[in-house]
């Protein structure tokens, strides 16, 4: 997806847009915002580039008026604003699309967007107009559709054309692609050059530097709440930018080859489900295998099953004995307790709540999960047993905190995952099952979780991780498979696939030899 | 037949008076995401101030119902203070403000243990009532029955029709995103809180005014909880709600002349057979589990802060 940077003439003659001096925001723990200077003219896209904590959403929030800063000015088109609450922002032509959609699922598609515009209500009119505008910047849309029934991308489109409804003169996107397929994403950056050509000047916020080297015509680089840089980011490679981005060079992992035999040890086989929840995805004829010695990833867009497909490995849907086995041993029928016990390991991919108890001290965590080391004897909690192997999780694998006193909730992201993580390897599993590994985690730490699971891979260990992040699964998987709308697509060797087929299949377009097309009639 | 039936039919709309009252108003508070477990104690804040208000004023049940709707609102602002702008537990704000409610109105009602008020008279929609059968069952009943149906008639306009209703059902979905969008999530919220205290101040005033009007301690006997289980296995949805009521004064009618008849079964079992009833057939006709996601307030009971 090497597209070029659209010619753009140079930064504009006259006022800018939008622009910020000395933008400060500070909170109990952490300054978020340090005198951040931006500037944005007309019909410009840029860039705001940096990592999860770099401070780039608290920014994007004190223009839209959702944070309050503590110091700073905004000048909006040459005039000193001051955007107390979102309708201000909305007023002045500032629109933004959320990371996390601010939809509300069981209303329709045209409530969603009447919610958000200040004018007479009628829903009618309205639909029309969204019909309109959507098919001009080629966003189709059905407006008397209920959101819940929407795909992620098409949520992302109702975002979108709520905002172009209110005719803006700055649009702001964050991270607007995490939850797209690649193909999805080119359309998007067809919009949004359109959007540009058109005057519209935009925020583009991202940690994913191809995408901003084709869409961007500048960029300002953040790293821990200030500006690190400027940048013309189709004058950059991806290598300046990430030093930019991170102050170090980008971290790769290593991928040896795996030397000892490969037989299956985690086994679905032709898995249904009918979800309790109505807002869940089907399962459907799912099959696959992850042999000792591999990683197996599953791409696809959060919402096709992913979540129903972990509750049904880790024990928390159980269903016929058969329909999973882990080294030919039935343990479909088996809750998530037993499961482990077996040998299975989990690391979830809420990290609070499901991947560790947030109130409860690390070492008590460790207690909950910990089945195979012995933490509990006769009923009875061995707190001294509990609290050495967590010492041992902690010191094994890095994680920075006050120790295994520690309340969960305390860690950062990437530290706590380090420790479920390790959690589970100390487990010594024979197979393990791994959501969104690098989820919201800095880059250094994403840099050795990889590591650390390639490694466990290597030594005997097999591992399927499933995640949305393309580049990840490339980076550490030896197979990759797609699970779109409840079915999952055959797992193709690494080497004999690309983003643009996964893509593909992401859509639910498997090529006809993969599924019998029989079954095509639902 | 038809003249036992007649007026069953007719009292069984009395009787719900009071229950589509508090049903509405906690219905709405519910669509925004407050679940306010004091529907009770604000009934009997409510009946205790309108039947004060209506014995001292001698105004009767005119002064009554607007005390009452004053008094549920204020005791609802106490909830609202304290659960809203404090986050306090939702569910234990909510009980305390019953055990309140049920304190403060027997106190008060000391004082008035053996008033009584002279009630309403039904009034007759002219033309209507003389409707063979149905004029006297629908067009025969007293003022605020039919001020009950036309507050249904606007709660259903309002929340199916305007943005208002919108605008409820978004803050209790995702008060987030509601947030993010620009709405001011906490006044909704205490609009629709004080709104569901007044409606309920008002079922309470009816009981103590219209319905029974004299005061006996703690008359409002269980119906504030009645209204709250109806808002559940309504569904969030007035017409259902509508039909609940209906339900439960129709069962609530029909054992008082089961027990004028001398039918054989205790008092007490033909007294807690509205209760039954009505849980036992919306517990049945709402087993939709799909239905019950699909309307549930997704924020229901959670607080919330900017």
């Amino acid at each position: 997806m090497s597209i070029p940077p659209p010619p753009f003439s140079g930064p504009p003659a006259g006022i800018p847009r939008l622009e910020l001096s000395g933008i400060t925001k500070r909170y109990p723990s952490v300054v978020a915002n340090d005198g951040i200077k931006l500037k944005v003219g007309p019909g410009e896209i840029h860039a705001v580039l940096g990592e999860n904590g770099a401070g780039k959403s608290t920014l994007m929030k004190i223009i839209y008026g959702a944070v309050q800063a503590d110091a700073g000015q905004i000048q909006w088109n040459g005039r000193e604003v001051v955007v107390a609450n979102p309708a201000e922002a909305r007023r002045l032509g500032i629109g933004m699309v959320f990371q996390h959609f601010s939809l509300f699922e069981t209303l329709s598609v045209v409530e969603n967007i009447a919610l958000a515009l200040d004018e007479p209500f009628d829903l009618k009119a309205l639909a029309i107009r969204v019909k309109e505008v959507s098919t001009r910047y080629g966003l189709p849309l059905d407006p008397d559709r209920l959101v819940h029934s929407l795909s992620v991308g098409e949520r992302q489109r109702v975002e979108i054309v709520r905002c172009l409804l209110q005719e803006p003169q700055l649009l702001i996107l964050d991270e607007p692609t995490s939850v797209l397929t690649p193909q999805a994403v080119q359309k998007l950056f067809e919009t949004l050059r359109r959007l540009a050509a058109e005057g519209v000047s935009i925020l583009y916020i991202s940690h994913k530097l191809h995408e901003i080297q084709s869409l961007c015509h500048s960029a300002t680089v953040m790293r821990g709440g200030k500006v690190t840089g400027t940048a013309t980011p189709s004058r950059e490679t991806p290598a300046s930018l990430a030093r930019m981005m991170i102050g170090r060079e980008l971290p790769v992992c290593e991928v040896p080859a795996y030397t000892g035999i490969a037989t299956p040890a985690l086994t679905v086989n032709k898995l249904s489900l009918v979800p309790d929840d109505p807002f869940g995805t089907r399962l459907q004829d799912i099959d696959l295998e992850v042999h000792r010695g591999e990683i197996l990833g599953i791409a696809g867009i959060s919402g096709n099953g992913q979540a129903e497909l972990l509750a049904a490995l880790s024990g928390e849907t159980t269903s016929t004995p058969d329909s999973v086995k882990l080294v030919g041993l039935p343990v479909g029928h088996l809750d998530a307790g037993r499961r482990r016990k077996h040998g299975l390991a989990f690391v979830p991919e809420e990290r609070l709540g499901r991947g560790a108890v947030p109130s409860m001290s690390l070492a008590d965590n460790a207690t909950l999960t910990a089945q195979r080391q012995g933490l509990v004897k006769k009923g009875f909690l061995r707190p001294k047993a509990a609290w050495d192997f967590a010492k041992r999780c902690i010191e094994r694998f890095d994680v920075r905190c006050g120790g295994p006193g520690a309340a969960a909730r305390s860690l950062s992201g990437g530290n706590l995952q380090k420790f479920i993580v390790g959690r589970e390897i100390m487990q010594q599993p024979i197979a393990m099952v791994v959501a969104q590994p690098t989820w919201g985690v800095d880059v250094g730490a994403a840099a050795f979780l990889r590591q650390t699971l390639i490694d466990l891979s290597r030594q005997g260990v097999a591992i399927l991780v499933i995640s949305e992040e393309l580049e990840e699964l490339f980076e550490i998987c030896d197979r990759i498979a797609v699970l779109a709308e409840g079915r999952l697509g055959p797992a193709v060797p690494k080497a004999e696939t690309n983003a643009e087929k996964i893509g593909m299949q992401m859509s639910g377009l498997f090529a006809p030899a993969d599924k019998e097309p029989a079954h095509a009639t639902a | 037949m038809l003249e036992h039936l007649i007026p069953v039919l007719a009292g069984t709309l009395g009787a719900a008076t009071p229950l589509i009252f508090a049903g509405l108003g906690e219905l709405v508070a519910e669509r925004t995401g407050v679940i306010n477990l004091g529907v009770e104690g604000m009934m009997l804040i409510g009946a205790i101030a309108g039947f004060a208000a209506a014995a001292d004023s001698g105004g009767g049940a005119l002064a009554g119902l607007p005390a009452g709707a004053v008094a549920g609102m204020l005791a609802a602002l106490v909830f609202a203070v304290l659960s809203l702008s404090m986050a306090a537990n939702q569910a234990a704000c909510g009980l305390a403000l019953t055990i309140f409610g049920v304190g403060l109105s027997a106190f008060i009602g000391q004082h008035y243990v053996s008033f009584s008020l002279p009630g309403l008279q039904p009034l007759d929609i002219p033309g209507l009532v003389d409707i063979p059968v149905l004029g006297r069952i629908l067009f025969h009943q007293d003022p605020v029955t039919y001020l009950g149906l036309i507050t249904f008639a606007v709660v259903w306009w309002v929340l199916r029709k305007t943005r208002l209703g919108l605008v409820l059902k978004a803050v209790g979905e995702a008060p987030d995103a509601a947030h993010a969008i620009g709405y001011p999530v906490i006044a909704i919220r205490y609009g629709a809180t004080l709104f569901g205290g007044a409606m309920a101040g008002i079922a309470g005033a009816y009981l103590s005014t219209v319905y029974t009007p004299l005061w006996v301690q703690n008359m409002v006997a269980g119906r504030g909880w009645i209204a709250i289980a109806l808002v559940v296995f309504a569904t969030w949805n007035p017409t259902r709600l509508l039909l609940g009521a209906w339900l439960f004064g129709g069962v609530t009618i029909l054992q008082f002349h089961a027990q004028g008849l001398g039918i054989a079964l205790p008092v007490q079992f033909l007294a807690a057979l509205p209760y039954l009833a009505t849980v036992v057939v919306l517990v049945l006709i709402s087993r939709d589990k799909r239905l019950l996601q699909l309307n549930l307030p997704a924020s229901l009971g959670k607080p919330w802060m900017p």
